[in-house]
């Protein structure tokens, strides 16, 4: 029982790493597709 | 006399109403159509979007001397061809270049686009619905005519150690991860159809933009998790002989014959190679939609497809191999919908074995322990193979500080 707990908890803790590595790294559909002339914030 | 007037007088009166009536239907006014040159205005396409005749006589007009002259600025082409320029964007040899944006900016018409909405809308949504309402049907139906399966006999009061703490952590950061993605793909999928209609568009756009975060950044979590589950059990997933006598006895689900297995039994090899396979497929369609463009991958396997004959064997044309971004992307989400629905259904096959379908097979994933009795009906190889290990060890033996 605790291993599967600690499997839940490791999907939320790598979910939100994922989150802000992506955004930090530019990897946003904003970042992405926004140029100096296009802005998608 | 008198009377002859008389009569004349009365048919005149008669005749009266029936001239009003035959002159009321006057023809109705033309339209004022002179801010398009006689061409259809916006009322003409109201009434044809509200399914009401539509005067002919403005379409008539259309294309005709009202048009345009050619050195005007909306002019005809003249000679040139309207339908040669469409099919040139649509085909992609229309010369179209962009400042920014690269490939993709550079396609301005993309009509596979119909075809795949019309898929995901259409067949998808329907085959892939039905497979897993079909599944839990099934599995119910199983459940009536089979009941649990129970241990035989009494359970012995002994456990053995059936999967390690890491083991169990992998299986359910697996499980946890595909859950959460199933649900928010599925209300993706599903949401405007059945969610939006009864508990409104708010609702379903609020659930829909928590499901795409959800889904995009648990999906890491799936892709870590597969990669531990492979390398934990692949050696032990390797088919061997007594697979075979599990096939022969229906894997002791029909009748009560305890074929025997090592740690995984046939079935549960057929579990884990899904898993590995399709959630491998799901993975790397999934990379591709998670970095759009970036990560094109359809039209370098339907090459290899392609050369290796597949298209023929099915009697099919050739897969396209020159696609647009755009398309891509269509494949890759086509995909990963088909495989997803797949793997769905086997692994509420799974979930239904692993927890009510079975006594005693949750606690192998849930505590890790299982009663002797368990194993020795359901993996016997395993339990002597255990057992043996035991007795190799040597018994002053101590664990390393």
């Amino acid at each position: 029982m605790k291993a599967m707990m600690v499997g839940f908890v490791g999907i939320v803790v790598i979910g939100v790493a994922a989150y802000f590595v992506l955004e930090q790294a530019g990897f946003s559909s904003a970042d992405v597709f926004s140029s100096p002339s296009v802005r998608l914030d | 006399m008198r009377a002859l007037l008389c009569l004349f007088a009365f048919c005149f009166a008669l005749a009266l109403p029936a001239t009003a009536q035959e002159a009321e239907p006057t023809a109705p006014a033309a339209p004022d159509r002179s801010v398009t040159g006689g061409a259809q205005t916006l009322e003409d396409i109201l009434r044809r979007q509200q399914g009401l005749e539509v005067d002919p006589r403005g379409e008539a007009l259309i294309g005709d001397d009202t048009a345009a002259g050619m050195a005007q600025q909306l002019g005809t082409l003249g000679g040139a061809s309207d339908s040669e320029v469409w099919r040139a964007l649509r085909y992609g040899y229309d010369g179209v270049e962009v400042s920014a944006g690269g490939p993709v900016a550079r396609v301005l018409m993309q009509d596979g686009g119909m075809a795949w909405y019309e898929f995901r809308s259409g067949p998808l949504a329907t085959y892939g619905g039905w497979l897993l309402l079909g599944t839990i049907g099934a599995l119910l139906l199983f459940y009536l005519l089979r009941g649990r399966i129970m241990v035989d006999g009494e359970k012995t009061g002994r456990t053995v150690t059936r999967f390690q703490a890491f083991e169990r952590f992998s299986h359910w950061l697996l499980a946890g991860s595909f859950i959460l993605l199933g649900f928010t793909g599925l209300f993706v999928k599903y949401g405007r159809d059945y969610i939006a209609p009864y508990l409104g568009k708010e609702f379903n756009a609020t659930l829909l933009e928590a499901s795409k975060y959800i889904h995009n950044n648990v999906s890491w979590a799936f892709m870590i998790a597969l990669v531990f589950v492979f390398f934990l059990w692949v050696w032990h997933n390797i088919p061997n002989r007594h697979d075979i006598t599990w096939f022969a006895q229906a894997g002791g689900i029909v009748g009560s014959k305890h074929p025997p297995a090592k740690k995984f039994n046939a079935g549960q090899k057929i579990i884990f190679w899904s898993v590995i396979i399709l959630g491998g497929s799901i993975s790397a369609s999934g990379l591709s939609l998670l970095f759009p463009y970036e990560l094109p991958m359809f039209a370098k396997t339907f090459v290899i497809l392609n050369d290796i004959g597949v298209p023929g064997w099915l009697g099919m044309a050739p897969f396209p191999i020159e696609m647009s971004p755009q398309e891509e992307m269509q494949f890759a989400q086509a995909w990963h919908a088909i495989v997803s629905f797949v793997l769905m259904a086997i692994i509420i096959a799974h979930i239904y074995i692993g927890s009510v379908g079975m006594e005693g097979a949750y606690d192998a994933m849930g505590s890790g322990e299982v009663d002797e009795a368990w194993a020795e009906q359901h993996h016997s190889l395993w339990l002597e193979e255990l057992r043996e290990k035991e007795k190799a060890a040597p018994k002053d033996a101590t664990p390393a500080e």
